[in-house]
């Protein structure tokens, strides 16, 4: 494993390091350290790297991730993950607005609490959550998977598309177009496995379904005159 | 309303015109607003209110043909290691795929690759067939982020943060059902035929204190060789611009109230955000404060149709122009050559605004394969190209004729307004007078 101490060097010098393993892989596992909660930590990386960042990082940390892991020991700012297309985050503490915001692909585990926004347009991006989120969360979310242990704010899931919700607690109020639906066996099934992969140990007989009752999909038209 | 002796004694109202009247009866009918592309079809004060002082006696003209009179814009040189080096101040606007078709994209590539300018993306991603075809290609990044990968941010030339449009300042994006096949579909990762909005804000910013570290991360993620764009809708164009370049901008695009569109609401088109006319003066005004005219490039756009209106967008202190509806009729859009099919979907040539319906005769604003079929990228590209020259050649010819050895070194003081409302907005004298209206406020 090798350490590098934003002590010594500059958020560039580091993502440069990261980059340069997409072109080539000279060491497989990273050690972030005394980076004092900058913003764009570890982000923009495309190799199967595993990365660990000491304490708390400030926005965007690990920005359109693409098959790296990254773990951050501490909590996130804003947009956690955003548009990542694959592989893994996993944040062991809270995040800010906007977690996994846009994000194509990959699984993001939050320990903690997400706040308001969280999976916000995902297009792909299964996101687990150990505690609660803020409010908007999977606001216009068009595929992928949120499972949220805790509660869920306000306007959850507000002019959804595709992307399928599950909440253990309590939902404090379903966004437009948004309804609570049946768990069948497949969501049982996927429920379960989206838990194991976040290392959680909830039972899926807890949680609740959330999806798009699809309404919106189409400006409706009343021809009056029949025409 | 025709001269006809007939009609004589029919007086149509200046409040309920026919255009008042027919729209009410189509809100009647249908239930919902009037969604359209275009730009705004009023008339608002333009460039063609603006003449240029050509020289004589106290200013010394450049030959025509022989004298050097140089186009060429570097765009991004701030802060980015690889800025962009354009041979003509003109660059091809961010025009969705989806709003247009495949062929349409790839033919604006050629056109602006020919004559060495760019071209950008759109809501919805990046395609093969532009990247291929645009030597230089702006990637929009947009709250949609439809189609948005780290790979085609890697692969672009320029990265344009979008945050408004002149045709709809505080609005989102629209696309009908039927233009989403199911390469649009999936593209933008949705189900086929949905009517689908674009987010008005991005998801994961709010305020310009975040987007400034958005951009940090963007710079990141690239390497910090990509020029970063900022795109703003006119309106508040002063402070937007001031905010811009705090945010750290390279280049600001701005959009005025004229600018095309593919689909927004009428009401929106015509009643949102102000003239381009009037937003160039704020814009320069914000940069000059900040003494980073020329440093951070200024691209207006919004109602550019010809090479008077590129002289005179950089007399008033642009780098560059950008051009969308313009670019889309060299293509072949509103061409004479569809009039019957113009006629059959209740239309005509020169007045065709329906680009959300898809069912464009010309093929440009579709994806019917069929109708898109009808546009040889390869022509198209040539006869943008054609326009692009002539465009270029006529801003060349002004700014000989003001004896200026480069477009950039035209100036304000070269032109006169020929009214009141165009010499106040754009900061320069009413012709024959030394009379400037309206100094004094922002
Ligand atoms: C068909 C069409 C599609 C457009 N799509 C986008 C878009 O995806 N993103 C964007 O920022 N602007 C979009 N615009 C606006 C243009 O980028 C540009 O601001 C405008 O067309 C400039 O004004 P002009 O049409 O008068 O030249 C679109 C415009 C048209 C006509």
């Amino acid at each position: 494993m090798k350490t590098i101490s934003l002590a010594e060097h500059s958020v560039r010098e580091v993502n440069q390091l990261l980059h340069d393993q997409a072109r080539e892989l000279t060491e497989p596992h990273w050690r972030i350290t005394d980076h004092d909660g900058r913003h764009a930590l570890a982000c923009g990386l495309d190799q199967a790297i595993a990365v660990d960042i000491d304490g708390h990082a400030g926005y965007y940390c690990a920005g359109m991730n693409q098959q790296a892991t990254v773990n951050v020991h501490g909590t996130v700012g804003v947009g956690v993950a955003e548009n990542m297309m694959s592989g893994r985050v996993h944040v062991h503490g809270n995040a800010s607005q906007s977690a996994g915001a846009t994000a194509h692909g990959g699984l993001l585990v939050i320990d903690g609490d997400a706040a308001a926004r969280c999976g916000i347009s995902m297009k792909g991006v299964d996101i687990v959550v150990g505690g609660s989120v803020g409010h908007m969360s999977a606001f216009m979310g068009q595929a992928g998977r949120l499972v949220v242990c805790g509660d869920a704010g306000e306007a959850l899931g507000d002019s959804l598309y595709e992307a399928r919700l599950y909440v253990r607690g309590s939902v404090e109020s379903l966004g437009a177009d948004c309804i609570e639906k049946e768990m069948r066996d497949e969501h049982w099934a996927e429920l379960r496995e989206l838990l194991a992969q976040a290392g959680f140990e909830a039972d899926p007989a807890d949680f609740r379904r959330y999806g798009s009752a699809r309404q919106l999909y189409n400006f409706h038209v009343d021809n009056a005159d029949g025409g | 309303m025709d001269d006809h002796t007939d009609n004589w004694g029919l007086r149509e109202s200046a409040t309920f015109d026919r255009n008042s009247i027919r729209e009410i009866q189509r809100a009647a009918d249908t239930g919902i607003y009037d969604i359209r592309g275009f730009g705004a079809k009023r008339k608002v004060p333009h460039f063609d209110d603006l003449v240029f002082l050509g020289a004589s006696m106290s200013r010394y003209p450049l030959e025509g043909y022989r004298e050097r009179c140089g186009t060429d814009v570097v765009l991004g040189d701030r802060f980015a290691s690889k800025p962009l080096h354009l041979d003509i101040p003109v660059t091809i606007a961010g025009m969705s795929f989806g709003s247009l078709s495949a062929n349409a994209k790839e033919a604006l590539g050629r056109g602006a690759s020919a004559v060495g300018t760019s071209t950008t993306t759109g809501d919805g991603g990046m395609t093969d067939e532009e990247r291929g075809q645009s030597r230089t290609l702006v990637y929009q990044y947009l709250p949609s982020r439809y189609g948005m990968n780290p790979k085609h941010l890697r692969m672009a030339d320029a990265i344009e943060v979008v945050l408004g449009q002149g045709a709809k300042p505080g609005g989102g994006g629209m696309l009908m059902g039927q233009k989403i096949s199911d390469r649009v579909a999936e593209m933008r990762t949705l189900p086929k035929g949905v009517d689908q909005r674009s987010a008005c804000r991005h998801p994961d910013w709010t305020g310009p204190d975040d987007l400034a570290i958005k951009i940090e991360e963007l710079r990141e993620i690239t390497d910090w060789e990509k020029p970063v764009f900022i795109k703003i809708g006119a309106s508040r164009t002063y402070f937007d611009v001031k905010l811009a370049v705090k945010a750290g901008a390279d280049v600001v695009v701005l959009d005025g109230m004229q600018g095309g569109t593919a689909a927004t609401q009428e009401v929106f088109i015509e009643h949102v955000g102000i003239p381009t006319l009037a937003a160039i003066p704020q814009a320069v005004q914000a940069l000059q404060e900040m003494d980073m005219h020329r440093k951070v490039q200024l691209i207006v756009s919004g109602g550019i149709r010809n090479g008077a209106d590129v002289a005179k967008a950089i007399a008033l202190g642009a780098d560059a122009v950008s051009i969308g509806t313009a670019a889309l009729i060299a293509l072949g859009c509103n061409h004479p050559r569809w009039e019957e099919d113009y006629k059959r979907i209740g239309s005509a040539a020169g007045f065709y605004d329906d680009y959300h319906a898809g069912q464009d005769p010309a093929g440009i604003s579709t994806q019917d394969p069929e109708l898109a079929a009808r546009l040889d990228p390869e022509l198209a590209g040539r006869r943008l190209a054609n326009y692009l020259r002539v465009i270029t050649l006529e801003a060349q010819t002004i700014a000989r004729a003001c004896g200026k050895s480069h477009v950039h070194n035209l100036e304000p003081e070269d032109l006169v307004a020929l009214d009141m409302e165009a010499a106040a907005m754009a900061r320069v004298p009413l012709a024959g007078t030394g009379w400037i209206p309206g100094q004094g406020g922002v």
